[in-house]
């Protein structure tokens, strides 16, 4: 074990990565053909610049405040922490966001980007339609034309979300080849860009992505991990100790945890998509039963075969089934600073079950797997300990997918 | 002198016919003979499309090629062996492998680089991989004697340009059009321009893709260029005749011999 000092050096190079290649480690970097290079190197720069400019961290805060709501609040669940009888569990909560996730936040980053960058036109890819309402609002917001990537099964399973997109002025593009779902999303929208470059700005979802997304994503959604800080030192009085989030490809986690990775007495816990269950095969947790790899850009854990074939991923969530994961938490995994673990459908809808019952708010099915985390460790601490979840979005869009596994029709 | 290099070098005069087939479609047991259809059709160099689950800069009609010879079982291993059997009959016509760098990161470097080379690959052309994230693994490359074919974009800043070639080997390929393959018609104008410029950035032969799809194209693009890159064309005629797999070496090498033809004929 490395001593005190030196464990805190690491800890805080931590916090200054990526490198300027975009590398975490052996992870991320910057794998795409070579016409989008120049686009790529251009964004970069021009997030450089932007990201050290104070009026444009002001514009970005002011959207913030007054267009999404921020802060979220921290809310106490105690109902739910005296029934599990262990840790006090606080609940960060994206779901009041505007649209109703943390997905905006990033969005509205990227949408000032691409104001400055002068294009017009922005495209997306979406599983469970979040990240496409997010981007079709801004979009709005900001007088952009959108065209968001929707895997063709996903189009069918969230009618929802893409109603909401069409009201928003975007135009929704169903992919009907490979899988039919997220990750061909991405493919298709990388192939819009590649052939559009030069009047596109791609609004990617999450925390992956070619060299510099992982690192602007994450800098977008840090404003979660930022606010939960600061409130825990108020509301608790000292930082919490533990944080839960769950990781598709991982902007709320990494959104949450970043700013606490030098904070060493903060564990942290990022939970994949257990599936059936990691023995079934039918999962997507790429960091506890995937291998490196590279895909969309960037090296990363992935769900493939022995042959480097990406496999098709299962969750019952759409916005965690995805066979990748960001490569920052694939570098965090191996130095061991966030512990990566999983959870099931069933453990899932359990816990999406109690957060109604006991505290009266419907969390989306992605954020369940943090709560479904929480109900298993919560128990095993003090209750003088503190676990902030990322309640990272509402439920208003799974509740068809509930009542079906209930076995009714709504 | 590498095959490729030869290949160049004795070319007299002519340009470079280099078509592109997806390896495995619609089956493995017929890629051979494709092969040796398309060099006797007047391929001077074969690029050999290893599919891959995911690829992200190809149009619909090489995804679609991708998906049969995935669902028919091919995998790279799978491509080296048929590379290594045409070698017992061709020692001359370059195979250049083309596709994502997954499956080859998946085998490894170190084995794969051994492998290919064995087999009888002459060059790779890994379409998710630059110069720069290819720095740390080019080494074994070279030292099992396999050229790192390049693209150059039309996006490609004349910075960039001089970098990629002081790393590429063999040839350039440079992608005549923003887009995916099997794109809109290319601008013959356009790319004559550029081939000025990359003239005079590197010394390597350059080889222009995407967008030539029939004989008057071809010869257009080869009075530009050194070589001639012919895909999602092929790839079509291959789709047409799935359901009968042994009329299709025929029909390549006639495609094939007519763009030859329109090429050498001025």
């Amino acid at each position: 074990m490395p001593n005190n000092s030196q464990s805190q050096t690491q800890l805080q190079r931590l916090a200054n990565l990526p490198d300027a290649q975009g590398h975490f480690g052996p992870y991320g970097g910057r794998f795409v053909s070579e016409t989008l290079s120049y686009a790529l190197e251009h964004l970069t720069k021009m997030y450089q610049e932007l990201s050290q400019d104070p009026e444009f961290q002001a514009e970005f805060d002011r959207d913030l405040a007054h267009y999404v709501g921020r802060p979220s609040p921290l809310y106490p669940a105690q109902r739910w922490s005296e029934a599990l009888g262990g840790a006090q569990i606080w609940l960060k909560r994206e779901d009041l966001n505007h649209t109703g996730a943390h997905k905006i936040n990033n969005t509205i980053g990227q949408a000032l980007l691409a104001k400055h960058s002068g294009k017009k036109r922005v495209i997306a890819e979406t599983g469970a339609g979040q990240h496409g309402v997010a981007t079709a609002t801004v979009a709005a917001r900001f007088g952009l034309q959108c065209q968001v990537y929707m895997g063709a099964d996903d189009v069918e399973r969230q009618k929802l979300n893409v109603y909401r997109m069409r009201l928003l002025g975007a135009e929704v593009i169903p992919v009907t080849s490979g899988s039919r779902t997220l990750k061909d999303a991405m493919n298709e929208a990388m192939r819009d860009w590649v052939t559009n470059v030069e009047e596109t700005f791609y609004i990617i979802g999450t925390v992956a992505g070619p060299h510099p997304y992982p690192q602007l994503v994450r800098d977008f959604n840090a404003i979660v991990g930022r606010e939960a800080r600061r409130q825990s030192l108020e509301q608790i009085g000292r930082l919490p100790d533990a944080l839960i989030a769950c990781v598709g490809g991982g902007s709320n986690a990494i959104g949450l945890f970043h700013p606490f990775l030098e904070d060493e007495q903060v564990a942290m816990y990022g939970v994949e998509a257990g599936g059936d269950g990691l023995e079934t095969g039918r999962h997507a947790a790429p960091l506890n039963a995937g291998r490196p790899g590279v895909l969309h850009g960037n090296r990363t854990y992935l769900m493939e075969d022995d042959a480097g074939q990406i496999i098709e991923t299962h969750s019952i969530s759409a916005g965690l089934d995805y066979p990748g994961v960001g490569p920052e938490h694939a570098y965090l995994k191996d130095i061991g600073r966030v512990n990566y673990v999983v959870a099931t459908d069933q453990e899932v809808l359990e816990a999406f079950h109690d957060l109604c019952h006991v505290e009266g708010i419907i969390p989306a099915l992605e954020s369940s797997h943090a709560l479904a985390y929480a109900k298993q460790l919560a128990p095993k601490m003090r209750t003088d300990e503190h676990i902030i979840v990322n309640l990272s979005g509402r439920g208003d869009k799974d509740i068809h997918t509930v009542a079906r596994l209930d076995g009714l029709k709504i | 002198m590498s095959r490729i290099q030869t290949c160049f070098q004795q070319l007299a005069g002519k340009k470079a016919l280099i078509p592109y087939i997806t390896a495995g479609d619609p089956h493995p047991q017929h890629t051979l003979a494709y092969m040796h259809a398309l060099v006797a059709g007047g391929a001077d160099i074969i690029e050999l499309g290893v599919p891959f689950s995911d690829p992200m800069a190809d149009g619909p009609v090489i995804q679609k090629a991708c998906e049969r010879a995935l669902a028919a079982g091919t995998r790279l291993r799978d491509v080296l062996a048929i590379v290594h059997e045409f070698r017992q009959h061709n020692q001359t016509t370059p195979i250049v492998l083309m596709g994502y760098l997954n499956p080859i990161e998946a085998m490894g470097y170190a084995d794969f680089t051994q492998a290919a080379a064995q087999a009888g690959v002459d060059g790779v052309l890994t379409v998710d991989l630059p110069p720069e994230e290819a720095q740390a693994v080019q080494p074994l490359f070279t030292a099992a004697g396999l050229d790192m074919i390049y693209l150059i974009a039309p996006t490609t800043s004349d910075e960039r340009i001089c970098k990629i070639a002081a790393s590429g080997q063999g040839y350039l390929y440079y992608v005549s059009l923003k887009g995916v393959t099997g794109s809109a018609a290319l601008d013959v104008e356009a790319v004559a321009a550029k081939m000025q410029t990359l003239r005079q950035l590197t010394s390597l032969p350059i080889a222009v893709g995407f967008g030539i799809r029939d004989a008057t194209s071809a010869a257009q693009v080869a009075q530009v260029a050194d070589g001639v890159i012919v895909g999602s064309a092929l790839v079509n005629q291959i789709a047409d005749l799935q359901s009968t797999p042994e009329a299709i070496s025929d029909a390549l090498q006639t495609t094939l011999a007519a763009m030859r033809q329109a090429m050498d004929a001025r």
